[in-house]
């Protein structure tokens, strides 16, 4: 399952219950990012026990990006039995930025931030 | 006229600049929408170059971080799409941004022309914005956010404060006491020490 245009790609593999973020989200409103939105809420959906996010290769985010994820977090903390997972690169600020403000909306929200040079498979 | 927030009124001109254009009403939205990116894009690359030309010049080992980069860039981007969704389409002001370069930050100024709706609207909001911790009205307004389906999601300016430090200013005018219209400028610091 996929939502992309030129400039982005999310991906879900329900094979390794995993989400993969990568190019540069600036859509236009909530309307605009409702695919990409209800893409995430699926894959959380089918996942029963873990749901891992990888943001790294995102490399713009606008703040209707930024309100997809608090949405997206927000509906996953009532489903008290999912364990999200999100990874960011430690290097980008803003990636720890927001992978920290999304842990205060949800504090057993697991954040992996790894080093650029490490190679994540 | 009315300044809220951090305003310089009086920003030194015999500095590098740049200042983009645009009529809101010339070209659809979704079509220009897509010119915010390369903007936002071009600005930061611009700094980009421009620092490491300084670098040379001055001899020191400054080198600009991606992280002011990044930083140069979402605000850049926000402002502008700000400016689109709410520049008053139906007035024939132009719309500017300028990013003005200084030794220890830059600063972003933008001016354009809205409803006397949306200016009310824009100063409730800074009113909140200013007399509130911007961190708690942040978390709140993910929070609250979050049970809407609709709208803008009112976290632009929320984040250039919480994400990015910036300090931000207003000035609204109007051009005539019976124009439609209310001319807002949009003042946003960012420190690059």
């Amino acid at each position: 399952m996929e939502v992309k245009n030129k400039e982005y790609s999310v991906s879900y593999q329900p094979e390794n219950a995993l989400v993969t973020c990568k190019g540069s989200l600036s859509l236009n409103g909530t309307a605009e990012y409702e695919p990409m939105l209800n893409l995430l809420l699926q894959a959380a959906d089918q996942q029963m026990q873990q749901l891992t996010l990888n943001l790294c290769e995102l490399t713009f985010l606008n703040s209707s990006g930024i309100n997809t994820f608090t949405k997206f977090v927000i509906q996953v903390r009532k489903r008290q039995n999912l364990q999200l997972r999100i990874l960011g690169y430690e290097e980008i600020a803003w990636q720890v930025k927001l992978l920290r403000n999304l842990q205060r909306l949800m504090p057993t929200l697991e954040i992996d931030l790894i080093s650029r040079t490490t190679s994540i498979g | 006229m009315k300044i809220l927030g951090n305003f310089i009124s009086d920003i030194p001109t015999q500095t590098e600049y740049l200042q983009i254009g645009f009529s809101p009403s010339s070209i659809p939205l979704k079509q220009r929408w897509q010119t915010n990116g390369l903007s936002a894009d071009f600005i930061s690359e611009y700094l980009e170059v421009f620092s490491v030309g300084q670098q040379v010049v001055q001899g020191e080992t400054f080198v600009i971080s991606s992280q002011i980069n990044d930083a140069v860039k979402y605000v850049a981007n926000e402002l502008l799409e700000n400016a689109m969704k709410f520049s008053a389409t139906d007035s024939d002001y132009p719309t500017r941004i300028s990013f003005f370069l200084f030794d220890q930050q830059v600063v972003f100024h933008v001016v354009n022309a809205v409803t006397r709706s949306s200016a009310d609207n824009l100063e409730i909001l800074i009113h909140t914005l200013l007399e509130n911790d911007p961190h708690e009205l942040y978390l709140a307004k993910m929070e609250a956010n979050a049970e809407e389906s609709g709208g803008h999601s009112g976290l632009g300016f929320l984040s250039m404060v919480c994400d990015y430090s910036a300090k931000l200013g207003w000035k609204f005018e109007t051009l005539a006491p019976d124009s439609p219209f209310v001319i807002v400028t949009t003042m946003v610091c960012l420190d690059i020490t």
